[in-house]
């Protein structure tokens, strides 16, 4: 399907005789919400790792954008439009969070002309957006977790992708936090960005995503509208243990 | 600190100022003694752009160093080159071989490069201790030529020319740390994984970190043969370079160009005195102790506490 | 002018060393290989025990007995270094790549010139019944101080897998490199179990470090030339794997004996060194890999 913005087909990993991924196979087509759930170990961060590159599959094929990228390294993927924010949030501690988002927008979206007066104004802007523009200056490792998520964001959306991966990102905050990163999220979606969200707040997934796919042990055991896998058998199972 | 202009008249005048010793000072013995004290500004400086901006240790400067010494020995024997086509040649091989040793273990973690500059210092030892022709395990005696007009003697010439290497080591240094190659560094040490996702390259960076390094590494090393008059492996490789080089940039301050300056300065002059006062166990010893103290109380090295002085006030 | 019966006894010298220097890097097997701990110390570490063992040998102690009555204060050593790195750097959490590395490195560099000081540069032996002597087996002379450690190696190679892959402890110890989220739901104390690993890891330098002075005589910047044995030991195993020190070690005492025998003595300090950036190069997750 030419709709299909990123495919990846029959993908395998393992770590030493684990089995982390076993032939996965989704489809996120352009412009869509994609919602990525399943319990603790199960895979998800793997297959996200697979696609940004953070780590290589060893079998299988991943497709963005009709070409194959699975042996490319991360940084030219991000170049084609790949973004992530990390579970775990990897700031650059020793940069302010301003200098944080400096370095996507001069790596990725100004590389060809590397200046950093236009830059600094640019990530003013993505940081006001995100709620984040006070703290412009302030050091990366002076920030709350909630302001830390934010800034992962930020840092992520401050490369200009045409497909956003969104791990974890609302992990620990409150319901009202929680509703303004899905705010945020929204309205990136609206602008034509491409967004896979992975989960732990069943509320928020089910709200933001047109598609849902649920892994467990490596394996998609559910794929389909939300409404469709809050109810499917095998995906309560997993979620409860049988 | 020290704008663009400010900084290349500060460049000025010390070369000035190293040229007017050499024209005044008559005791030969004073340059003796600050050669190896510029030639450590040198070394920690290179180290620096690896070490401090990127967060890769490289424990093998001595081999770099060393490289570019026996390339001076070899260019002598072949050819009889002046200074300068031996610093360039010393330059061009250290640099070869820090492409070499990046390309080959700097998408491993941290620690596995640094066992690798371990490594290569010994690899590059016994290389040389079996290769006749610049010497072997016995060493070359070399005889320095008559020094340059207007230099009167060999020694004073030499300290001009490291005064010259300094100021180019620390202005390719100073350069690297304000432009997007060292943005991308710092990100590469603050978290490589989430600098990679945001478009760094970070292989293609640390590797050229450790290509310039390495080459500055080697020009400094270059006119030791002619300092010395005699070169051999065992004193060539010695790990005490790369302790030198690595204690003065901690020590002085990984964040900015100025820290590997005074701490060069610093401790290799508190070495020197060390060595003639004291004893040569001594001066190692000094630098370990002082080594581990400031890692572990003063991790911004001198820099860190006098901006935190300036910060009390 | 190739002999297959030098040839046979190089192989012979080189599992024999190849044991002593599996025996010698195990405990770096566990403080890098399984609790991530950038000891490039350990070979200094190794030598300090070696000087302990020449001392209690001045009040007339046999090496092997030394070694052993080195063993608990080197072990409560052990958990002091980790102590002290782990509340100053680990903990931190940033930027404690460099410095903990530069730490150990500082802390390699004062126990050498320490011993310096102390001892002065010239080299040190003991003296024992097994020092000295050959065991003779046709054409073949083989050195019993060679076999006396090649025994002691074993013994304490196998102690200690053995002590990783039965005890409670042990498995504790495994089962906290492998996956540190997971023992602390469990209930146990990561922080604890490596503090006692590393000071097990110390303690079995101790004895090793007996045995590295009963092989021959010590200086004390032999720790340099070991950083490369023991590294390229640990490495080529992969990191983490008992078995595969030993394997590693077989593979590299054998190769510096052929080394030796054909080259020289000039080529034989290059081969742990040279075989370490191979393994890096090539196959940086060693033999046995996680």
């Amino acid at each position: 399907m030419s709709d299909a913005l990123l495919q990846v087909n029959g993908v395998s990993k393992h770590f030493g005789g684990f089995a982390a991924l076993s032939e996965v196979s989704i489809e996120v087509r352009q412009g869509e919400r994609f919602g990525l759930i399943g319990p603790n170990g199960s895979g998800k961060t793997t297959l996200i790792n697979c696609v940004s590159g953070s780590l290589h599959n060893e079998a299988g094929s991943i497709t963005f954008a009709g070409e194959e990228i699975s042996r490319l390294p991360a940084y030219q993927r991000t170049r084609r439009g790949i973004a992530r924010s990390f579970q775990i949030p990897r700031p650059f501690s020793s940069m302010s969070v301003l200098e944080n988002l400096v370095v996507p927008l001069e790596f990725v979206v100004h590389r060809r002309s590397l200046h950093q007066t236009n830059t600094s104004e640019e990530a003013m802007a993505i940081l006001k957006t995100i709620g984040l523009a006070d703290k412009a200056d302030t050091p990366s490792n002076r920030l709350s977790q909630v302001e830390l998520r934010k800034m992962e964001l930020a840092r992520a959306m401050a490369a200009r992708p045409r497909l956003l991966i969104s791990d974890e990102a609302m992990a620990g905050l409150s319901s009202n936090e929680v509703a303004e990163v899905l705010g945020i999220l929204f309205k990136l979606n609206e602008t034509g960005i491409t967004i896979i969200m992975i989960e732990h707040i069943m509320q928020a997934v089910m709200r933001f995503s047109q598609r849902v796919v649920c892994l467990d042990a490596g394996r998609i055991i559910c794929e389909g509208t939300p409404e469709a896998i809050v109810k499917n058998g095998d995906v309560q199972k997993a979620y409860l243990g049988a | 600190m020290m704008r663009g202009a400010g900084f290349w008249i500060g460049a000025a005048v010390a070369i000035g100022l190293a040229g007017l010793a050499a024209g005044t000072f008559k005791d030969e013995y004073f340059f003796f003694a600050a050669y190896p004290i510029l030639m450590y500004v040198v070394l920690a400086t290179a180290w620096n752009i690896l070490g401090g901006y990127a967060g890769y240790v490289n424990f093998g400067t001595a081999a770099f160093f060393g490289l570019g010494a026996y390339t001076s020995v070899a260019l002598i024997q072949s050819t009889g080159a002046p200074l300068a086509v031996q610093i360039f040649g010393a330059a061009a091989m250290s640099g070869l071989l820090g492409f070499g040793t990046g390309l080959l273990t700097l998408r491993l973690r941290g620690i596995f490069f640094s066992i690798a500059t371990v490594a290569v210092i010994f690899i590059m030892e016994t290389l040389f201790i079996n290769w006749r022709y610049v010497g072997g395990a016995t060493g070359l005696q070399l005889l320095r030529p008559a020094p340059i007009w207007p230099f009167e003697s060999y020694i004073k010439m030499l300290f001009v020319v490291m005064a010259v290497i300094v100021v180019a080591a620390v202005a390719v240094a100073r350069y690297i740390e304000n432009s997007w190659i060292g943005r991308g560094l710092h990100a590469v040490r603050d978290s490589e994984e989430a600098a990679e996702c945001s478009g760094v390259p970070t292989l293609k960076l640390k590797v050229f970190a450790c290509t310039i390094s390495g080459a500055l590494m080697g020009a400094a090393g270059a006119p030791m043969p002619m300092y010395l008059s005699f070169t051999e492996p065992a004193s060539t490789f010695n790990l005490n370079y790369s302790i030198g080089a690595l204690a003065s940039a901690i020590i002085g301050g990984t964040a900015h160009w100025l820290g590997p300056v005074m701490g060069a300065l610093l401790l290799t002059s508190l070495q020197q005195y060390a060595t003639v006062n004291i004893s040569n166990e001594m001066n190692v010893l000094v630098v370990g102790v002082l080594l581990v103290v400031f890692v572990v109380a003063a991790p911004d090295g001198i820099l860190g506490l006098l901006r935190k002085l300036k910060r009390a006030k | 002018m190739f002999s297959f019966e030098l040839l046979l006894e190089a192989i012979l010298f080189g599992v024999l060393l190849g044991c002593f220097y599996a025996a010698v890097s195990i405990g770096l097997s566990v403080s890098f290989g399984l609790l991530d701990v950038p000891h490039i110390a350990h070979p200094a570490i190794l030598v300090f025990g070696s000087y302990c063992t020449y001392l209690l040998g001045r009040y007339g102690l046999d090496p092997i007995v030394a070694g052993i009555v080195l063993m608990p204060p080197f072990f409560l050593l052990g958990m002091a270094v980790y102590r002290f790195y782990y509340e100053t750097f680990e903990k931190r959490g940033t930027d404690t790549g460099v410095r903990g590395l530069a730490f150990f490195f500082g802390l390699a560099l004062v126990i050498e010139v320490g011993l310096i000081l102390a001892f002065g540069v010239d080299q040190r032996m003991v003296e024992a019944d097994y020092i000295g002597k050959s065991l003779v087996i046709g054409e073949t002379r083989i050195p019993w101080r060679l076999l006396v450690a090649f025994g002691v190696a074993v013994v304490l190679t196998a102690g200690l897998t053995l002590y990783l892959s039965r005890t409670f402890t042990g498995r504790a110890i495994k089962a906290v490199a492998q996956d540190e989220p997971a023992l602390r739901l469990m209930g146990a104390n990561p922080v604890r179990i490596k503090q006692w690993a590393f000071g097990i890891a110390t303690a079995v330098t101790a004895l090793a470090g007996a045995m590295l002075i009963i092989v021959g005589p010590v200086d004390p910047s032999l720790d340099r030339i070991y950083i490369g044995r023991t590294f390229c030991v640990v490495v080529l195993a992969g990191l983490g794997s008992m078995t595969g020190t030993v394997a590693a070690g077989l593979i590299l005492g054998i190769s510096e004996s052929i080394v030796l025998t054909q080259f020289g003595a000039s080529w034989a300090p290059a081969v742990a060194f040279g075989l370490l950036l191979i393994v890096l190069g090539f196959r940086p997750q060693g033999l046995f890999g996680r």
